[in-house]
């Protein structure tokens, strides 16, 4: 399952939906197309089926009671539930960001547009490791605001709230990135035709722009709400690893694989490799279901 | 409601697109405002739509100052040259939607709601296609949604934006005609952009015909085109003719001969005469005239149009002449002499600008008779 922007930018419906065009214009002879798609699905088998099957190999090597019991260790079961919490609060908030900004992006002239647009490309630039090591920098004890945050019992690092931070500020690129060429594209003059017709701001936001986003949006949380479950570099610098604490599920991976519990590691494994597969069938079902309505929404 | 524009200005950064422009329309009026892209139209509609908030300069609805208020609260209707249609909303409820985002003590009850809507795509002649989704109308069906959508809120002022510039010709005309009839079935004072003279001319009460961020001339389409007040809307209404000729006593000279014309009361000096291809009379012997050979010939409708050339440094003239009397082939020589024209004193393209259109001197038109007795 890749993250990368990249990835997720190919497969976003939108550039979908050009393919065939693309593929009627070209005229490659045969046999470098057949090479092409050859060697395509050789990489994706490669490198993503394969590393896939592997871990579901792995996790089911003692067979399914082991992987069931592997599952309902505490520690591994508190790192299941701290990662669904951190994404449950994550998500949302980059939700409203990810609209807020694309908002403001793309339908707005202000000055420091082209720097808000960089600034939101940031967390795909940096490592994430630095960008965890920013929020120890912060709220360190040997930080500016350390110190008053321990004197007023304020736990930031090592806590769900340091850890929430880091995953915010990794995932937070997915849903602005979805949504603000296809704002830009739709342009505002349904939301002046909305506000000409005597309706709120909020009334326009909410019954002409929201559904003309919505599946921009929803592609932009499942891919968003991945990466939060998935994200190991920042929050394994703000974690601390305090065991059935603030281990979240690929933390508990790495520790259970450095045990050499190598069942347990990769049990853990599947069931992320499961949470994501779930997203992308999620969203793949979405699309066929409403495929006509997001074909108009295109089209009109 | 009649709406009022006072002085308005609008710069886009420091670019003007609008230069102060007054302009003052009669409410139940069909006003066009005509001229060329990039000249303004768009702006000042969103201006008096409250879309954008002008530089200087103030907007009157009625007697209210409506400069002070937000485009909620002037309660215009705009259609917007590409539909702006809800996609994911029926047509219905597109209609409807003005309605209902009124707040609860200003709202229809619901069925009344419906009921609204549904006599509105009657007016507009879509009844039955209610359920419909935009994308699955044509462009002019889309169009008439718009309006429908438009006129549901009761409206102070209707705008539309190129309101058939993305149609194809034939609907085109349709959709014109179609409109004046509901405008004088509705009565609401209506603003249209446009860029197509014939549409503006055909449809409108008065036309406001603008160029580079200013209003250059109001006026009914008779007006507008029989009596333009500047080079600008000569050349920009229908077909004109554009001549450098010389003032000389009170004759007008072009190049070395006098044409038999006169302009008594005006000093010495170059000038422009303008004149249509259909405003000339044909001469026989030239005591004073225009003379050029026919270069090209065309055919249209009733019509033959010769393009002749006057000489060297001229541009052709264009002249429109019944096909009987314009028998002769390529190549022939013609005498002709303009029965209706106007002389303009200064460049065309100084007299566009505002500050300039004071000097240049428009001279009366001549009578017929009176050229007739100066030859
Ligand atoms: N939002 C804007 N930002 C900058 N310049 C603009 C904007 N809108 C219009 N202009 C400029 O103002 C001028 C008038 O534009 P417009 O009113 O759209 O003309 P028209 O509708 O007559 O074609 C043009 O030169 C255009 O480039
Ligand atoms: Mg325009």
């Amino acid at each position: 399952m890749s993250h990368d922007p990249t990835a997720s930018s190919v497969a976003s419906p939108g550039r979908q939906a050009a393919l065939p065009q693309l593929a009627a214009a070209t005229s490659e002879s045969r046999l470098a197309r057949l090479t092409l798609t050859i060697t395509a699905l050789a990489f994706v088998a490669l490198f993503l089926l394969l590393p896939l099957a592997a871990v579901f190999t792995e996790a089911l090597r003692k067979g399914p009671a082991e992987f069931v019991a592997a599952l309902g260790d505490a520690e591994t079961f508190s790192a299941i539930r701290l990662t669904l919490t951190v994404a449950a609060i994550a998500v949302p908030l980059n939700l409203v960001f990810g609209v807020a900004a694309a908002w403001a992006i793309a339908k707005f002239e202000f000055k420091g547009k082209a720097f808000l647009t960089t600034l939101i490309d940031l967390p795909f630039s940096v490592s994430p490791v630095i960008s965890g090591l920013v929020f120890v920098l912060l709220f360190g004890s040997h930080s500016l605001i350390g110190p008053w945050l321990q004197s007023h019992g304020i736990q930031i690092l090592f806590a769900v709230p340091g850890l929430v931070l880091a995953t915010v500020f990794v995932t937070f690129p997915f849903v602005a990135r979805e949504l603000i060429p296809l704002m830009q594209e739709q342009g505002s003059s349904d939301e002046e035709a909305a506000l000409s017709l005597g309706a709120s701001g909020w009334q326009t936001f909410w019954h002409v722009t929201l559904p003309n986003i919505k599946w921009g949006l929803l592609y932009g949380v499942l891919l968003c709400n991945a990466r939060a479950m998935g994200e190991f570099g920042a929050v394994s610098v703000v974690s601390g690893h305090i065991r059935g604490e603030t281990n979240t599920m690929p933390l508990q991976v790495e520790i259970l694989y450095n045990e050499y519990n190598f069942v347990a590691a990769f049990a853990v494994a599947a069931l992320l490799a499961l949470l994501a597969l779930i997203t992308l069938i999620l969203k793949t079902a979405l699309e066929i279901r409403y495929s006509a309505e997001i074909a108009a929404s295109r089209r009109h | 409601m009649d709406v009022r524009v006072h002085n308005i200005r609008k710069e886009f950064g420091r670019f003007p697109a609008l230069d102060d422009v007054s302009l003052d329309i009669r409410s139940g009026e069909l006003i066009a405002l005509l001229g060329p892209s990039g000249s303004g139209k768009t702006t000042l509609l969103r201006l008096v739509a409250g879309l954008e908030s002008p530089t200087g300069g103030t907007i009157f609805f009625g007697d209210e100052d409506a400069s002070q208020k937000t485009v909620q609260q002037r309660n215009i209707g705009f259609v917007f040259q590409h539909y702006a249609l809800f996609r994911h909303m029926t047509v219905l409820d597109n209609v409807a939607f003005g309605l209902k985002v009124r707040p609860g003590h200003r709202r229809p009850p619901a069925a009344e709601i419906r009921k609204r809507a549904l006599d509105l795509l009657e007016l507009v002649q879509l009844s039955g296609l209610d359920k419909r989704y935009p994308a699955q109308l044509s462009g002019g069906q889309r169009q008439r949604v718009a309006l429908a959508r438009a006129m549901a809120v009761e409206p102070n002022v209707l705008l539309l934006d190129e309101p058939f510039g993305a149609l194809d010709a034939q609907v085109r005309k349709e959709l014109r005609k179609w409109l004046r009839e509901i405008h004088d079935r509705t009565g609401h004072t209506t603003i249209f952009v446009t860029h197509d003279q014939e549409e503006a001319l055909e449809l409108a009460d008065r036309v406001v015909v603008m160029s580079k961020g200013a209003i250059e001339q109001v006026g009914t389409p008779d007006e507008i085109y029989d009596h333009p007040v500047s080079p600008f809307v000569y050349g920009f209404i229908g077909q004109s003719n554009c001549l450098a000729v010389t003032l000389q006593n009170g004759e007008i000279w072009f190049e070395d001969r006098p044409i038999g014309l006169r302009a008594p009361a005006e000093p010495d000096g170059p000038a422009n005469l303008h004149f249509r291809p259909h405003d000339i009379e044909l001469i026989d012997g030239c005591g004073g005239c225009l003379a050029g050979l026919v270069t090209a010939s065309r055919r249209v409708a009733g019509t033959r149009h010769l393009e002749l050339d006057l000489g060297r440094t001229h541009p052709p003239v264009e002249i429109e002449l019944p096909p009987e009397r314009a028998a002769a082939g390529d190549h022939s020589r013609i005498a002709f002499r303009p029965t209706k024209w106007k002389l303009f004193r200064d460049g065309e393209r100084q007299a566009v600008v505002a500050e300039a259109k004071s000097e240049s001197s428009p001279i009366e038109m001549q009578e017929p008779t009176l050229v007739a007795q100066a030859s």
